[in-house]
């Protein structure tokens, strides 16, 4: 029996563009990056929830509302029916030791002049986990279970490859036993046969530990092999989200059907119509009205560049943000 | 008549040194690059990918000792003046580098950029250069070129820099390109432009690509030979639908299976045992042998060389991997 652990309910992020002297004087009103226009998702205890889209879309931006490291202006994140950002809970700490959060950049995550050892104990101790006797013992085991020697303790970060400093990160969000990961982009960073390791090790302490993992990454293959249900997003909305293999052998939106097709497969003969989207992503500053992918889509009516469209459940299908879904996919 | 290759790189070695330590970033690497070919040059990070590229263009002569020849069509340039060696870069050879974000002058206008090579290599004049920098940026797929000329690089997205520092490489119409890791930094919505982009060119102008990535996939859909690199040597080198499809070498095989793909989802996918070695220290026989699961007692000892097998394909390796299939599915 699953239990909904994470509730994201209409989360909207505007970041304000600090203007320029020029613009002051002229008195032109200040930029907005709409960041998060309204995502809405839900995560179930001890699933894996991969999150895809290009850079600039929003996904980081998610990841850290989550953590509570950007306050939201819209829209509310509850977990475990508890609201993440009300008064009387916003300084609870014990929140922040039940949901972690693992950094894409290796080589920025980690404080260089601390032992992979004080960090770990660091956040032992920070959050009183074990009575300070303990804290080698504790340090150790979580050591063994990434796979680090014990000797790591004593070696600074630089005196490590990028998979091994992932394997700290992941032992330091574990130190505080959570419940849910964020891992963010996680593993993009490495080369393919240590992004394997760094993968496995994930999903075999996801199993072990039962936790609830939050997967943001670009690498769709990657993405597809993790995940149980996948979301996809464009200029911070969801336009589809569903079970991640039906999303991926049959993705109903236009844009995950040319975002899933543009992964090259290593298959030399497989050559399949790969659809090119024109153009790149438009800005943040300025998101087109109505469907934000409709200066892109191939199918665009003139319903898409009016209406704003809103995710709906489809037969056989995820739920998807698209008027013309029906369309496109009968004619498929 | 056998035609003549564009590039041919022979036991091309570079060396850096720290310490008083010998680096040996590449040892041996030979290969060739005909008209309209696309290599595709694979490897973890560290593996020589990036250094053999540089090695060509004599950009790591200053850092490194660099030996072995490198002919370009027919005449060695590896002994090349400083002076006569800039008539080649850029001009016959181009080289599209890594980062987008780090290799153009941000204090430049793009514009400028572009009719700098235009300036150096051809004899067009000023209208002349400012129409072809314009005619390059529209094929790269720019909108507006012309406006977009007296632009900084920043007001560039990350996809349109790269898409500029391909215009400026290909804006003297190279006959070879050599492209490290031109996608890497980029979505997969814009590798595939670009990309398709790299192929249209090759074909219409005849002109040969290095591609040098660590993606399997993008080796598969391009590459008409791919060579391996590991620990600084090429270690299986073939047409890429004879290497791909049925890998040799332990490492090509390793590779292949830790790509996800075709596996059943949230199973433990394959990987390679251990960590690259470094450089300072490598092991005596071969540099693989101690990730390597199809190890006999002489690969401690003695270093496997690079010798043709069936068809092409070259490989370095004493007891190569037969069939993935049958053995390893």
């Amino acid at each position: 029996m699953t239990s909904t652990v994470m509730e994201i309910k209409d989360l909207a992020l505007e970041f304000k563009v600090s203007r320029s002297i020029v613009d002051v004087i002229r008195r032109r009103p200040g930029k907005v990056v709409r960041a998060l226009n309204g995502v809405s998702l839900h995560m179930e205890k001890g699933e894996t929830l991969g999150v895809v889209g290009e850079s600039g879309c929003g996904k980081s931006t998610l990841a850290r509302c989550i953590v509570r490291l950007y306050e939201p202006n819209r829209g509310k994140i509850k977990f475990r029916n508890q609201d993440i950002f009300a008064a009387d809970f916003r300084n609870d700490r014990s929140y922040n030791k039940r949901v972690q959060m693992m950094f894409q950049d290796p080589y920025s995550s980690l404080n260089p002049r601390m032992t992979a050892g004080q960090i770990i104990t660091e956040a032992l101790s920070v959050h009183e986990m074990r009575p300070p006797a303990e804290i080698p013992a504790r340090m150790a085991e979580l050591l063994d279970l990434v796979r680090l020697s014990q000797d790591a303790a004593e070696k600074l970060p630089h005196e490590f490859s990028g998979g091994q400093r992932q394997r700290i990160a992941i032992a330091r969000a574990l130190a505080v036993e959570p419940e849910v990961l964020i891992a963010d982009e996680l593993v993009s960073a490495l080369d393919v046969s240590v992004q394997a390791q760094v993968v496995n090790l994930l999903l075999e302490l996801q199993e072990r530990l039962n936790l609830t993992i939050m997967f943001v990454a670009h690498d769709l293959r990657l993405v597809r092999h993790v995940s149980n249900r996948v979301a996809v997003i464009y200029l911070g909305r969801i336009v589809e989200i569903g079970d991640s293999e039906s999303l991926f052998s049959n993705p109903a939106h236009p844009y995950s059907q040319a975002l899933l097709s543009a992964a090259p497969s290593v298959d030399p003969d497989d050559t399949s119509g790969a659809i090119r989207l024109e153009g790149e992503l438009p800005s943040p500053l300025n998101v087109p009205p109505g469907c934000a992918f409709h200066v892109r889509c191939p199918y665009k009516t003139e319903n898409c560049t009016r209406d704003i469209p809103v995710l709906r459940l489809i037969e056989n299908m995820g739920e998807v943000a698209c008027h013309n879904a029906e369309e496109i996919a009968k004619n498929a | 008549m056998i035609e003549q290759k564009l590039l041919e790189i022979e036991n091309l070695s570079t060396t850096f040194s720290r310490g008083g330590m010998a680096l040996p970033a590449v040892r041996d690497v030979s290969f060739s690059v005909g008209k309209g070919e696309v290599l595709g040059l694979v490897g973890e990070s560290g593996s020589g990918k990036s250094v053999t590229l540089r090695s060509v263009l004599g950009l790591s002569k200053r850092y490194g000792d660099v030996t072995g020849s490198v002919k370009w069509c027919g005449t060695d340039i590896s002994g090349f003046s400083e002076r006569k060696m800039r008539q080649v870069r850029g001009c016959e050879i181009a080289m599209i580098f890594q980062e987008p974000m780090t290799s153009l002058n941000p204090l430049l206008t793009v514009g400028l950029q572009i009719t700098e090579t235009l300036s150096a290599h051809t004899k067009l004049n000023g209208a002349e250069r400012r129409k072809r920098a314009i005619e390059m940026l529209d094929m790269v797929g720019i909108p507006s070129a012309a406006e977009r000329l007296g632009d900084y690089p920043h007001q560039f997205s990350g996809g349109m820099r790269q898409r500029v520092m391909i215009a400026i490489a290909l804006a003297a119409h190279p006959k070879l390109l050599l492209a490290d890791e031109p996608t890497t930094a980029l979505d997969v919505t814009i590798q595939a432009q670009i990309l398709d982009l790299i192929m249209l060119l090759a074909k219409e102008m005849d002109m040969g690509v290095v591609l040098v990535t660590h993606d399997l996939g993008v080796v598969a859909q391009t590459c008409r030979n791919v060579a391996v690199m590991y620990a600084g040597r090429i270690v299986e080198q073939g047409a890429v639908r004879q290497v791909l499809k049925s890998p040799h070498h332990p490492y090509t095989v390793g590779l292949m299976r830790s790509v996800p793909q075709d596996v059943p989802p949230r199973t433990q996918l394959y990987s390679v045992p251990g960590t690259p070695p470094s450089l300072e220290n490598l092991p005596a026989g071969c540099a693989f042998a101690p990730r390597c699961q199809n190890t006999s007692s002489n690969c401690k000892i003695e270093r496997p060389m690079l010798v043709n097998t069936d068809a092409g394909r070259k490989l370095a390796c004493f007891n190569p991997v037969q069939a993935l299939q049958g053995e390893l599915a």
